[in-house]
């Protein structure tokens, strides 16, 4: 084995072996999995629970008779004989969850209603309630209009606009909310996979540095070897790492289903009428955006993303490690040495937000260009189909800047890292790299 | 003229660094199976000297032949050992690891590599420490470490920057033993050093680095010949009050009971005793005072900045 293979070796195996990185990369997909089931289970806990709804309808807005939707597990009593005075003190011991009061009034100005219930009342249910006494209202001012409510229905209209992306020769849906997503996902996850990554080498760096092994180490290898080695190392971490944390997302999402059983029945099921709006909308969005996922160029946006990764990995771990090698042992002198580095990276992330909401606009279009910022940017272009042209010559922007600046950061390092208890001026760095030889 | 029996020859070698010299025309050859002192105070250039030996630094100018051919740094460093004055080891890896790794860039195969360390733990009374990490070693402790380290692929050439400093009476021999071992096993040993006495015990020929120049090249016997002051230590049966002034030697001083005399040009040792015998005094003892190292090192950096403020560039 090479000198190379010996030290990827080394700084992988090393890092793979910790006890902190077993820890991350099991928990986080199950703490984002976990997150995920939350969610589902909050949206839908109003639906476990049976209700059980009083109805003192003084108004006479239902005439005796609600339809329940066809998911809606509640029960509706219309109470006769009462006032609100009277049962607020009695539902609950008649076995009531919720007691809804609807005072008389005049045809176009409705009283204030009231729900009572012992504890406050979930939204979903709320705003079902709402509904049903909207359309109530509506059907009876219909009415009152001479209006046949009937025909109401079929004069009213409710359309969505579809996007077709016409790009390619084939049609595609296009589903801008789940583009938008993709988008900003890709490059905040690129983003966030050059700054751990980066400033882990750059931590190894300088581990090597104070420890003075480093002088150890370049007696038996080119310091560009050492380097070269961390950085790949390093980056076998992270692409292990996320192909651990891809692997048990994947298997433990399965699981999801197994646990809330009548959410993902529902899924195929098409519009409801009066469900509960959780269901419904769960529903709708994730039908969505599965929908909205196929339409994506889902080969392109990998490639791109583990091209950009690799890419924008290389190049920035190249700087912090030339970094590293400068720093002595203060840290915060690390952090103002670090800072020109962190500069181009976040304005990345600052144009890659600007990219999502406008991605043909000429800073996007820059920023992707832009070796130092494309990485991030282009991930924030790319679902929404970037001209093959400027991928290309993006792309081999960014090979071209790894090159240069593995050169340039290589001569940095090669002085730095044998240079001890001294601090370093930036003009100083510039004559390593000017210096021949 | 390459000289096979020597296993390093440089000459006229330059390193600067931006405005400094750190390396000055030096040029000295070492002979295969010495061990070879290399003196200097502090920032004499000592260190550079050594990494351009090791092939971390290029020299600006000069050459440097080892084993008789041009030095290539790529291919040689596998036959060289070097322990830099600053320790390091990565003090979070086990201990048979990091000395595995280590063994294993210095081109050993994992089973010979194996074997060495085996060889070398159970020599040093280090097999216990297999698991242990590095942090959670003695500093003597790591001392030993890294010197096994260092020695493990069986380098024909051995770079020792400062090996005792940090180092207890009992792991200082230890070392010492060890390094004359090597020595007698045919490899060549540079041990660099401002600490004297330990040089005198050990070395066979010695250079003195001063200010990035050479300034003395010789074997330790030769350059305390070349220094000494013609001082004679003479005993007496009854010590005499004072010596007369004579034309042989002039009286410089005593030391307990005995004179220390100079003896003036022209004449011989044995010219004093026949002039002490004349005057009929009875001396028991007579010995030649050789210069220490420690004092010729003295007398010629005298006057210069013991430590030399190293830096690489200066500041414009």
């Amino acid at each position: 084995m090479g000198k190379i293979g010996l030290i990827i070796e080394r700084e992988y195996l090393t890092r793979v072996k910790r006890k902190s990185f077993l820890l991350t990369t099991i928990l986080v997909p199950i703490v984002i999995i976990a997150f995920y089931a939350i969610i589902i289970a909050v949206s839908i806990s109003g639906d476990s629970k049976v209700q059980k709804i009083a109805i003192l309808d003084n108004a006479g807005l239902f005439d005796g008779k609600i339809e329940p939707g066809k998911d809606d597990k509640s029960g509706y009593t219309f109470i006769q004989n009462e006032t609100e005075e009277s049962f607020k003190t009695k539902y609950n011991r008649e076995g009531y969850n919720i007691f809804l009061y609807i005072p008389e009034f005049s045809d176009s100005q409705p009283g204030p209603m009231k729900i009572h219930s012992q504890a406050a009342v979930n939204l979903f249910v709320k705003t079902a309630l709402e509904r049903k006494i909207n359309a109530a209202i509506e059907r009876k001012r219909l009415i009152a209009a001479d209006i046949d409510p009937d025909i109401y229905q079929k004069i009213k209209s409710d359309i969505r606009i579809e996007n077709i992306v016409d790009a390619g020769g084939k049609e595609k849906k296009s589903n801008t909310w789940i583009t938008y997503m993709v988008s900003f996902a890709g490059g905040i996850l690129i983003y966030m996979i050059l700054l751990i990554y980066g400033t882990m080498v750059m931590r190894g760096v300088m581990e090597e540095k104070t420890n003075r092994i480093a002088e150890v180490i370049v007696s038996s290898a080119k310091p560009f070897q050492l380097m070269l080695g961390k950085i790949v190392g390093i980056g076998a971490v992270g692409l292990t790492q996320f192909a651990i944390w891809i692997v048990l997302m994947s298997l433990l999402q399965l699981f999801i289903p197994l646990l809330f059983p009548q959410f993902f029945q529902q899924l195929p099921s098409g519009d409801q009428v009066g469900a509960a709006m959780a269901t419904q909308a769960g529903n709708s969005g994730i039908a969505s955006a599965i929908e909205g996922l196929r339409s994506l160029p889902v080969g392109l946006i990998l490639f791109c993303f583990i091209f950009y990764f690799i890419g924008g990995y290389l190049l920035y771990a190249a700087l912090f490690a030339a970094i590293g090698s400068v720093v002595s042992e203060d840290q915060q002198e690390a952090q103002q040495l670090v800072f020109p580095v962190m500069m181009p990276l976040i304005l990345g992330f600052v144009i890659m937000m600007k990219a999502v909401n406008a991605p043909d606009s000429s800073l996007a279009i820059f920023g992707s260009m832009f070796p130092l910022t494309s990485p991030i940017v282009m991930m924030g272009r790319i679902t929404y189909g970037v001209p093959w042209w400027q991928i290309a010559i993006s792309m081999a922007l960014l090979v071209l800047a790894f090159l240069f600046f593995t050169w340039l950061t290589a001569k940095i390092y090669r002085t730095g890292i044998l240079l001890y208890g001294k601090k370093v001026s930036w003009k100083e760095i510039w004559k390593w790299v000017v210096r021949k030889g | 003229m390459t000289n096979m029996e020597n296993i390093l020859e440089v000459k006229n070698l330059k390193k600067n660094f931006a405005t400094q010299k750190a390396v000055d025309n030096v040029s000295f050859d070492i002979s295969r199976g010495s061990v070879f002192g290399m003196l200097g105070p502090n920032g004499a250039g000592k260190t550079t000297l050594l990494r351009m030996i090791t092939g971390i630094f290029y020299p600006d100018d000069g050459t440097i032949l080892f084993e008789g051919k041009k030095f290539d740094p790529l291919n040689d460093i596998v036959r060289i050992g070097y322990m830099p004055e600053e320790r390091g080891l990565y003090k979070k890896m086990k201990i048979g690891e990091q000395a595995l790794y280590l063994a294993r860039l210095k081109g050993l195969s994992k089973s010979e590599a194996m074997d060495k360390i085996r060889y070398w733990f159970e020599r040093m009374e280090m097999q216990s420490w297999w698991n242990k990490k590095v942090q959670d070693l003695s500093k003597g402790m790591s001392q030993k470490l890294q010197f096994v380290t260092t020695i493990l692929h069986e380098p024909s050439l051995v770079i020792l920057d400062e090996p005792f400093s940090g180092l207890d009476p009992v792991n200082a021999n230890l070392i010492k033993d060890e390094i004359f071992n090597l020595a007698k096993k045919g490899s060549t040993i540079i041990f660099s050093t401002h600490r004297m006495e330990q040089v005198e015990e050990i070395c066979d020929h010695i250079i003195l680095i001063n200010k990035g120049e050479k300034i003395l090249d010789g074997s330790v016997k030769r350059v305390k010949q070349d220094f000494k002051e013609n001082l004679f230590q003479v005993g007496f049966e009854r010590k005499p009050d004072t010596l007369p002034d004579n034309t042989v030697f002039e009286t410089v001083g005593t030391r307990g009971e005995h004179f220390v005399l100079k003896i003036r040009e022209g004449y011989k040792p044995h010219d004093v005793l026949q002039y002490l015998i004349a005057q009929s005094h009875e001396v028991i003892s007579f010995n030649e005072m050789l210069p220490s190292l420690n004092d010729i090192f003295i007398k010629l950096v005298e006057g210069t900045p013991l430590a030399r403020q190293f830096q690489y560039i200066e500041k414009a």
